[in-house]
């Protein structure tokens, strides 16, 4: 039987301030690790469920946003007749839409940020089913009325349900409030496209993109062959939720490599952390450790309970960390969307795979930061250190 | 029988052989130990005496299987130990050597019950007669009331009752005592030679003690003394005060 774990807890206990060290250090290293995990999660997530499964998107062929597609009423006809499309007993389920940006003054700061407005069809909640309207009404087809995501109506002065304002040349009536569900649509403000074309002298009858609502998510497929092999189209379709998937790729990896390389960084300060404790650990207790050996536990022994002690230690800074990020979990928080240079609300995530990533993280560098002590434990002869006082 | 001359039989129980020692420190050579031979039967009692520096601890090492002699034999009740692996050794301890040491060398974060239970560990014994062991043990030095106390909550003497029993738990085959009483004043130092003096007595344990004290040593059969690297028999009464 190894030596009872319990030697370890309550050495621990009896040398805590000795603990707290190590223990702080892998509890900050594990906090921002995980903090800035749960902030990419948080980010992908808002674009990943802004797009649904059973929407495509399309674009004109090559352009890289939705910003700079074009696609015209003639195109807009053939996807209506495609295979595949949606239809309801008012038209078929799709949303050719405009993406205009106007600025709006935060309520937090008074400083202006770029809000996208959406130019949508009146069927669009249909095509989105996942947008609901949670204050007021849905916009009049032809007038200068506004719907606002729920974000962007608490987040944006003069944007508050029955509000009037002036952007693009128009004035605005605010109508009504939607919900998307954390989607990237809580950010956005929506208006008849026709309008949004008139008020920004923009032609009519193009539009930068068509959102369609499939039968299912499988006719992807069949949607997507009819309309690139038809002539008249040099179009791109994407399924909706892959083009936000997309959109995420680049900011969530810069999120992710810049969390790695700051978690390395304090990672291997707080191995240090764990060294130094666990090498004073075990040069004073190097009298214990002989009378261990001459009891008759073996090498093996030893390095096994300084192996638990340093795990033990770095599990309780694990711990620690992840209650430090708990809070954070639902903190809303924004960012500049860097593909449409708009601002784009998404909160942290903290999952409980990333709290088990950051505990296993936190073990590691206990085991990294534990081993050579252990090892050097074992070394020591008895005979020598059972004559140190 | 205890014999320094290296006539003994093959049959006793502990049997050295040319036993050396050497250490080396700044580049200087110490011959501790020089060819000591020594004999000693199962439950004999043997006390070592001799000035500070003479090889008392380190012959102990050797005997315990801490250390490993620079030339010479050890054979315990058969098993050549001067020849094992690190790991065998270890194991060996752990079956045949009780170790009562000067400091008593308790664990302070554990209870004299889990201090006692500590060799047990190492053994196939399950947990219920684990605690019968120790109970036994305990209740044989005297201390069946103090099994939850802390070694910081005992007196020296009780420090080392808990040490003894922790050497006997296991019933080793012989006891290593370096200077067990060194610590301790004169009451609590009888207290533990009366100790001592019953396990050999009543329970034929074979005990080797270093001492600088006689009246210590007195408790023992036989008292041999350290003198260059070897033993030798002290005159008879030499050692009585
Ligand atoms: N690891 C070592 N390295 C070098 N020299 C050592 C070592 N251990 C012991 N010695 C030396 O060996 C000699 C014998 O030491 P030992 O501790 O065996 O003496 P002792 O008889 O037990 O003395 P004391 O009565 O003071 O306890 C001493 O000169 C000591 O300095
Ligand atoms: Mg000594």
């Amino acid at each position: 039987m190894p030596i009872p774990v319990i030697y370890n807890l309550r050495s621990v206990r009896a040398r805590w301030t000795s603990a707290i060290v190590a223990i702080l250090g892998i509890a900050g290293t594990v906090s921002v690790f995980v903090a800035m995990m749960s902030l990419a999660r948080g980010f992908k997530m808002t674009l990943v469920s802004s797009g649904s499964t059973q929407n495509a998107m399309v674009r004109r062929a090559g352009s890289t946003s939705e910003i700079d597609g074009a696609v015209s009423l003639e195109q807009v006809k053939v996807i209506e007749d495609a295979p595949g499309l949606a239809r309801s007993d008012e038209g078929p389920l799709l949303s050719p839409e405009v993406v205009v940006i106007a600025a709006f003054p935060l309520k937090s700061s008074g400083t202006d940020a770029n809000v996208q407005v959406r130019g949508v069809s009146p069927m669009v909640l249909r095509v989105r089913d996942n947008v609901k309207m949670v204050a007021g009404r849905f916009f009049q087809p032809g007038l200068n009325e506004l719907v606002v995501g729920s974000h962007a109506a608490t987040s944006y002065r003069g944007l508050d349900l029955g509000d009037t304002i002036k952007f693009g040349g128009g004035t605005w009536k605010v109508v009504g409030v939607f919900d998307a569900d954390g989607a990237a649509f809580d950010s956005e403000v929506w208006a008849d496209a026709h309008v949004v074309s008139q008020v920004y002298h923009r032609p009519e009858n193009v539009f930068q993109s068509v959102t369609a609502h499939l039968t299912s998510p499988g006719a992807l497929d069949t949607f997507k062959d009819a309309l690139t092999a038809d002539p008249r189209m040099t179009v791109e379709v994407d399924r909706e939720r892959d083009y936000y998937d997309r959109q995420s790729q680049t900011l969530t990896t810069l999120i992710v490599v810049l969390g790695t390389i700051v978690a390395v960084v304090m990672g291997i300060g707080a191995v240090f952390g764990a060294l130094n404790t666990m090498y004073s650990a075990v040069a004073e207790r190097s009298r214990e450790i002989a009378t261990m050996r001459a009891l008759g536990f073996g090498a093996a022994s030893v390095v096994f309970s300084f192996l638990i002690e340093a795990l033990l230690i770095s599990f309780l800074g694990g711990l620690l960390g992840c209650l430090l990020v708990i809070p954070l979990n639902g903190l809303t928080t924004g960012t500049m969307n860097f593909q449409t240079f708009t601002y784009l609300a998404f909160a942290f995530r903290v999952t409980p795979e990333l709290l088990l990533g950051g505990i296993a993280f936190a073990l590691f560098m206990g085991l990294v930061g534990g081993v050579p002590p252990a090892i050097r434990a074992a070394r020591q002869p008895v005979s020598v250190a059972l004559r140190a006082l | 029988m205890v014999r320094v001359d290296g006539n003994g039989g093959a049959a006793s129980l502990i049997h050295v052989r040319g036993l050396d020692k050497k250490y080396t420190r700044g580049g200087e050579e110490i011959h501790v130990l020089q060819g000591l031979n020594l004999d000693v039967d199962s439950g004999d009692f043997v006390a070592f005496m001799g000035p500070s520096g003479s090889g008392k601890t380190t012959l102990l090492n050797l005997l315990g299987g801490l250390d490993v002699p620079s030339a010479g034999t050890i054979t315990v009740a058969g098993d050549e130990i001067t020849h094992m692996s690190a790991s065998k050794l270890t194991g060996w301890r752990a079956r045949h050597v009780g170790f009562i040491f000067q400091m008593y060398n308790l664990i302070p974060v554990l209870t004299a019950f889990q201090n006692v239970e500590l060799p047990l560990l190492l053994t196939k014994l399950s947990k219920s007669e684990r605690k019968q062991h120790v109970e036994t043990a305990l209740q044989l030095v005297g201390l069946g009331d103090r099994m939850k106390h802390y070694p910081r909550q005992l007196s020296g003497g009780q420090e080392q009752r808990v040490a003894i029993a922790r050497a006997i738990v296991s019933d080793p085959t012989f006891l290593l005592c370096d200077e067990p009483t060194g610590d301790l004043d004169r009451k609590a130092a009888d207290e533990i030679m009366d100790l001592v003096g019953r396990l050999v007595k009543e329970y034929g344990k074979t005990v080797l003690m270093v001492t600088h004290d006689p009246a210590v040593a007195q408790q023992a059969q036989v008292t041999l003394r350290l003198e260059k690297g070897s033993l030798v028999g002290a005159p008879e009464g030499a050692a009585k005060p």
